[in-house]
């Protein structure tokens, strides 16, 4: 019924645009000069009158018109049901729902329930066709509005091109709202592991051991929320990955903008930029699989030990994983700098090398601190490759060859299983997640600054 | 064509014989617009460089097409035309700029006094030493006003010290006039300077690694009145010391600054003679046409 309805809008707003187009051809006496606005534009106005006012009725009325028709049922119910207390009230009316929709409710065989269901109905009923009779009036008034608004003079594009600014407009807001959101719920959720877990103790503390007692009687699950060996996990497995990702990413992104011959540039650029789109978890086979292995043998023949899930196993990985943020962004921003600097710096004697080094690289810097200041966030926030290889472990050690653990670890770990959602370690990983995107806004912002800063020097 | 082969065992000998007319048409005037031999003399008593039977190839594009002519010590040459004519690319062949574009080849003699730029024993980056340029946008590096002077005193190793090099700086900022407008903002950016100052500091950077020949690739095409007025002073200035070339598309600034003017259609050097005689006599049609604003 409802689909129908919409498709009926539709129809009717294509109908719209039709007769406005008409409209104004008609008054302009079928020279489009005479008109302000195209006559597209006019169509567009006579649609937008038509579909919009009964789009937004037509949303009211979905909203509104099942809380008034429980309201209306309820109250002609039998007093002894209506005057239950308001949670029982809300089982009565979920009874209620589901006899309607035809599902098996305990109470299919009261009598009372039964003709309230029919009441139900019947409303529904009347209040879908009363939605058509609306709906549709407001779709036709609205064209007759914009019918009788039409004139040469009627700037139809401007007021066009307003509704369509708002639409844009809105979408925006939809991802601000969004984030914005997602924000709040972690705050909130954050905040109530703070009111049982002092601030202090969650990030100065050394000892990491988030298994909170089920029962009462439980032993050995005392519950230690020091993030500290999480955080310097995370700087570890990060800081190893930059390492990798930093010196190769330069390096090639030097040689792609500079050195390379086009169509090895144009094979290469792109060839790099699949590391990107390789799934991490992909990423952890690998780092779990073969890295982590590897690098345990090698250790073990040079008498060291190693972990078989060490940090440095995941923090190589991570390190290929993010070479092409560093590469192809740098590259982008070496290829920025125009031409003219390298033309400059021929025309004085300078080599290659010497305009790379002495002009080049200067001038490009903050957008390469910005690509990497990227990627660094990119590498905190990363979680299935140090899932998978850095293992679970909450050391608090700078030895790449342990296993450490991160906060995107922990969060996962904290989050799978079957905990309840209001003690402490469930909502620890909410305090975690919270630190996390601190973190990454402040690296966001810093690098979003400085590459902004970069664009304008040519400026 | 004859010429062509005298041409050519001039380029072999390696001598330069100054008096000899090299591939110009006989006769005052020439009318006809499909002959593109060259009209005027093209030799100097005191050449800097000497270019013989240049042609520079874009991919498959014939770009400058068997150009020969002769730059003098110490004097200014103008290089005009329409867009399009070579003459910045055939500014480019001078300190072998053309070799930074992948598809372009350059054939025939470029000599600087008595060396072949293109021998194999010329390393380029010392030629742009001797050879410097600027650019038609000032393009100053993104670094301090005292950086982008001492950017090629400190790639060439000319100096021993921070004293020589302070004194290097200032000289070459004098020597571009731009001295007193910078002396007390050295440490602020190139980029902070206007248009004009910009262009100058280009100069002043051009200066430092004192060449023997500046290459001006239409230095003023992006400046205002005043600021083009100042660079046409300084390029008289500098002729005492230096030899400059310079392309412009403004004929009354070939006009004001040059010696010897050049003109280039379609690849082709059409004439060339003193600038005195190319625009109150021009002997080609071609050039005349342009002069007297026909075309261009």
């Amino acid at each position: 019924m409802q689909p129908l309805l919409f498709l009926t809008l539709l129809l009717l707003s294509a109908g719209a645009y039709y007769v406005g187009r008409r409209r104004a051809l008609a008054v302009a006496g079928g020279h489009i000069r005479n008109l302000h606005s195209l006559p597209s534009f006019y169509g567009s106005y006579a649609a937008l009158w038509c579909g919009l006012p009964a789009l937004l009725v037509f949303a009211l009325w979905a909203v509104v018109q099942p809380n008034l028709l429980v309201d209306w049922v309820v109250a002609g119910l039998p007093p002894e049901l209506r005057d239950l207390p308001p949670d029982r009230l809300n089982l009565v009316v979920n009874d209620l729902k589901n006899l309607v929709g035809g599902n098996f409710v305990s109470s299919a065989s009261d009598p009372v329930m039964v003709e309230a269901a029919e009441r139900y109905r019947q409303l529904r009923a009347i209040g879908n066709t009363a939605l058509w009779v609306v709906v549709l009036s407001f779709a036709i008034a609205g064209t007759a509005y914009a019918w009788r608004a039409i004139s040469p003079a009627f700037r139809a594009r401007n007021r066009v091109e307003g509704v369509v600014n708002l639409f844009l407009i809105a979408s925006s807001t939809v991802a601000i709202f969004t984030t914005v959101g997602i924000v709040l719920s972690v705050i909130f959720e954050s905040m109530r592991f703070f009111r049982q877990v002092p601030v202090a103790e969650f990030l100065f503390g050394l000892q990491w051991s988030p298994q909170t007692a089920l029962r009462a009687d439980q032993v050995g699950s005392s519950g230690a929320f020091g993030a500290a060996p999480l955080f310097a996990g995370t700087l570890l497995v990060s800081a190893i990955a930059m390492l990798v990702a930093v010196p190769i990413g330069l390096m090639s992104a030097l040689y792609l903008s500079e050195y390379a011959t086009p169509k090895f540039r144009a094979f290469a650029k792109p060839a790099l930029e699949i590391l990107a789109g390789i799934p991490t978890v992909v990423y952890g086979f690998f780092a779990a699989l073969t890295v982590a292995p590897l690098i345990r043998e090698i250790g073990s023949a040079l008498g060291l030990h190693v972990a078989s899930e060490s940090a440095l196993a995941a923090g190589l990985v991570m390190g290929i994983m993010i070479i092409p943020f560093v590469s192809s962004l740098s590259d982008d921003v070496i290829n920025a700098v125009p031409q003219s600097m390298r033309d400059g710096s021929y025309a004085l004697g300078a080599t290659k090398s010497e305009t790379i080094t002495r002009v080049l690289l200067p001038a490009a810097l903050p957008g390469i601190v910005g690509s990497i200041l990227l990627a660094i966030s990119r590498a905190i926030g990363e979680t299935m490759i140090v899932v998978m290889a850095a293992g679970l472990s909450a050391n608090l050690t700078a030895n790449p060859l342990e296993a450490v653990t991160t906060v995107t670890v922990q969060i996962v770990t904290l989050l799978t299983g079957d905990q309840e959602f209001d003690s402490p370690k469930t909502l620890a990983a909410f305090a975690l997640g919270l630190v996390l995107f601190v973190v990454t806004l402040i690296l966001n912002i810093i690098a979003l600054r400085v590459v902004r800063k970069y664009r304008e020097q040519y400026e | 064509m004859s010429t062509t082969a005298i041409d050519t065992q001039i380029a072999l000998n390696g001598a330069l014989n100054r008096n000899a007319p090299i591939r110009q048409s006989a006769g005052a005037q020439v009318t006809d617009y499909d002959n593109r031999q060259t009209v005027g003399k093209i030799t100097v008593d005191n050449p800097k460089m000497a270019c013989r039977e240049v042609n520079v190839y874009y991919g498959q594009k014939h770009a400058i097409k068997n150009v020969s002519l002769d730059i003098g010590a110490n004097e200014v040459i103008a290089f005009i035309g329409p867009s399009g004519c070579g003459k910045s690319t055939f500014i480019r062949c001078l300190n072998r700029m053309n070799d930074t574009i992948p598809a372009a080849r350059v054939t025939g003699l470029i000599k600087l006094d008595d060396d072949d730029i293109h021998a194999k024993e010329i390393d380029v980056v010392q030629l742009r030493a001797r050879v410097g340029m600027v650019f038609q946008k000032p393009n100053p590096f993104p670094k301090s006003i005292y950086e982008n002077v001492a950017y090629g005193p400190r790639i060439h190793g000319m100096v021993n010290d921070k004293a020589e090099l302070d004194q290097l700086v200032r000289d070459s900022l004098e020597r571009a006039g731009l001295i007193k407008e910078v002396e007390k903002r050295m440490l602020e950016p190139g980029t902070s300077l206007s248009g004009g100052q910009q262009q100058r500091l280009c100069i002043a950077r051009a200066i430092a690694v004192n060449p023997e020949v500046i290459l001006m690739d239409e230095p003023c095409s992006a400046l205002d009145p005043i600021a083009t007025a100042k660079i046409e002073e300084l390029i008289d200035e500098l002729r005492e010391n230096y030899t400059i070339v310079i392309v412009t598309h403004s004929m009354q600034q070939a006009a004001r600054v040059s010696q010897r003017t050049a003109y280039f259609h379609l690849g082709d050097l059409i004439e060339i003679g003193d600038t005195d005689q190319i625009f109150t006599n021009p002997r080609h049609k071609l050039t005349e046409d342009y002069i007297t604003g026909r075309f261009g």
